[in-house]
């Protein structure tokens, strides 16, 4: 029970890093917080469902599913918050919010309301260790989630991009006067940021077998509790946040029962921690004014 | 008529939470994300004691303006230790925090909400929604003449002082954390007042209708009309709030042109509607000059 309830909940845990990864990497450079990188996530999902159905095939599927998904993001960079970044933190979240109301409307629109079912098989087994089974999906999640996870260490410690992203996020002019191509990484984080989205929403039509248009509402929010607990503009605190919140939530939910909804309990952590320590659990980045 | 109406009460009781809103956001710069959270619970109080304890509706009027205030009172303490986005983000927790609470608190109703709220009466007379709309109208005028009267006074300009630039504000002896408090205060109390019409209004509360999308409705009105104007969160309040009426011909589009709109305006005319700047205060600048001008050096 304990062991299968530990599985359950890093893999839940996985899922939200991989979901809050890319609006933690935006938040970073940008200061915004950008809950329209949900839209990514349903965009990706339908995207990868539908390609799904017409070839058969699930890596073309999740290819089709990451390429909407970043032009998407790409597009919204250019168009939306380039223009309004000066403007004060408060219009590009309202901006972002907007944006995330209207593509659900327009999920809505295209695909209809109606849930699909995302039937994809994992071609991965079932393992079973006595009581505890952990499913191909779960499985996925995990392998995916931990590849992630080592990547986004590896990729912000040793490689260019990832000096580039540190420096930039310090101080954008001086990383600019220096001769580093900024917006070249802040174009390169949204396509990165927005193909995590995509394929966290693939992954998550496949492990609950449905895919909808307002998909992405719960991951929206959540992501906002996980960024906020990391430490804001602090990738590595936001895995670590993502893991405990997903066991937090996986324990309370198997030993208390459901006092609360599973979805208030991110947000009570959040307004609990953030009392104890204002700056998240891990320090965030601090810009030099 | 009777449905022009309607809609004039529900653009007036937005009108009042924005302007409320525009206490918090407009005059000191916090972001609060959560304004439909102290609806709700004015709202609630009133729904709860009106049918439980057949309190009179006048009774939970300012019944709801307190439990509100109290509230605004402890998010606005909450809102010192937490700078900027962290607030941002708080708020936008409190409100599922909140529609939990209205979800599981026995004291609530539950899931269900509450349902057969009865009619507001004075004397014999019952409530029609005419006597709705100047109830509304008049809860509009006390909380934009609380606003005008704020800043005309030393403490609006205070509040102003804190949004531009806190230490300074400071270091010049303003109490910066009473007034912020304040103004949490204020603005939530004000929103837990209009929850008291509101949920006689509608006749029902649900848990739901109190969540974060309304208030990111209240909060786009007062964007979209000019943050830290009177006349913006009125404008914003007629405006976004009549759209989904004047749109009810394309309904199955109608929130996807109000997104639509709401980006749009927020992409090339970030100021607002009526913020200073704007293309409509320029026009009506123009417009008013020539009056101005005769006015100024008398008739020719």
């Amino acid at each position: 029970m304990f062991l299968s309830s530990l599985i359950d909940g890093i893999a839940t845990g996985s899922l939200y890093a991989l979901i809050a990864l890319g609006p933690s990497l935006i938040y970073g450079l940008l200061r915004v917080l950008d809950i329209a990188n949900a839209a990514g996530l349903t965009l990706g999902a339908y995207v990868g469902l539908k390609v799904w159905r017409a070839t058969g095939s699930l890596l073309l599927g999740i290819c089709a599913g990451i390429a909407a998904s970043a032009i998407f993001g790409l597009g919204l960079q250019r168009l939306l918050y380039r223009p309004i970044l000066n403007r004060g933190p408060l219009i590009p979240l309202i901006a972002s919010i907007g944006t995330f109301i209207a593509m659900e409307e327009a999920f809505r629109l295209v695909f209809g309301p109606y849930p699909f079912a995302f039937p994809a098989r994992i071609p991965l087994p079932t393992l079973r260790f006595g009581y505890t089974v952990v499913t191909g999906v779960h499985l996925v999640i995990l392998i995916v989630g931990l590849l992630v996870l080592g990547l986004t260490w590896f990729a912000l410690r040793r490689t260019r991009l990832g000096l580039y992203w540190r420096a930039t996020s310090q101080d954008m002019d001086t990383a600019e006067a220096m001769g580093i191509n900024t917006r070249g990484v802040v174009a390169a984080i949204f396509v990165i940021g927005y193909a995590l989205a995509a394929v966290s929403g693939i992954l998550l039509g496949i492990n609950y077998n449905t895919v909808y248009p307002t998909m992405g509402d719960i991951p929206a929010y959540k992501m906002l509790a996980i960024i906020v607990l990391g430490g804001l503009g602090n990738p590595l605190g936001t895995i670590a946040a993502a893991m405990l919140i997903g066991l937090v939530e996986t324990f309370v939910v198997m030993y208390a029962g459901y006092v609360l909804p599973r979805d208030a309990i991110a947000f009570i952590v959040l307004i609990v921690v953030l009392l104890a320590r204002p700056q998240g659990l891990l320090p965030g980045l601090r810009r030099n004014k | 008529m009777s449905y022009l109406i309607v809609v004039g009460v529900t653009i007036a009781i937005y009108a009042v939470l924005a302007v409320a809103l525009n206490m918090v956001v407009g005059y000191v710069g916090q972001p609060n994300l959560a304004q439909s959270a102290f609806l709700g619970l004015g709202a609630y109080f009133a729904a709860v004691l009106s049918t439980r304890y057949h309190l009179g509706f006048w009774w939970t009027i300012p019944i709801a303006f307190g439990v509100a205030g109290i509230a605004g009172f402890v998010l606005g303490a909450i809102s010192l230790r937490l700078r900027e986005d962290f607030l941002a983000i708080t708020t936008i927790g409190l409100n599922f925090v909140m529609v939990a609470v209205f979800q599981y608190v026995p004291f609530f109703g539950g899931a269900v909400g509450i349902y057969s709220i009865p009619v507001p009466t004075i004397g014999a007379h019952h409530f029609g929604n005419l006597d709705y709309l100047i109830l509304a109208a008049l809860m509009l005028a006390l909380v934009v003449g609380v606003s005008k009267y704020l800043e005309r006074s030393w403490l609006g300009a205070s509040l102003w002082a804190i949004r531009d630039d806190e230490s300074a504000a400071a270091s010049v002896g303003i109490p910066v954390a009473s007034y912020k408090v304040a103004a949490f205060t204020l603005s939530a109390a004000f929103a837990g007042m209009v929850g008291s019409l509101y949920a006689p209004f509608l006749s029902a509360v649900t848990p739901t209708s109190f969540g974060f999308t309304e208030s990111v409705v209240i909060l786009s009105m007062l964007i979209f009309g000019g943050l830290g104007k009177v006349r913006g969160a009125l404008l914003g309040a007629l405006v976004l709030g009549a759209l989904p009426e004047a749109f009810r011909f394309i309904s199955n589009f109608r929130l996807l042109t109000y997104g639509v709109i709401l980006l749009l305006m927020l992409r090339f005319q970030p100021q607002g509607l009526a913020g200073d700047a704007s293309a409509v205060s320029r026009l009506v600048g123009r417009l008013a000059s020539p009056l101005r001008k005769s006015r100024d050096h008398g008739p020719a």
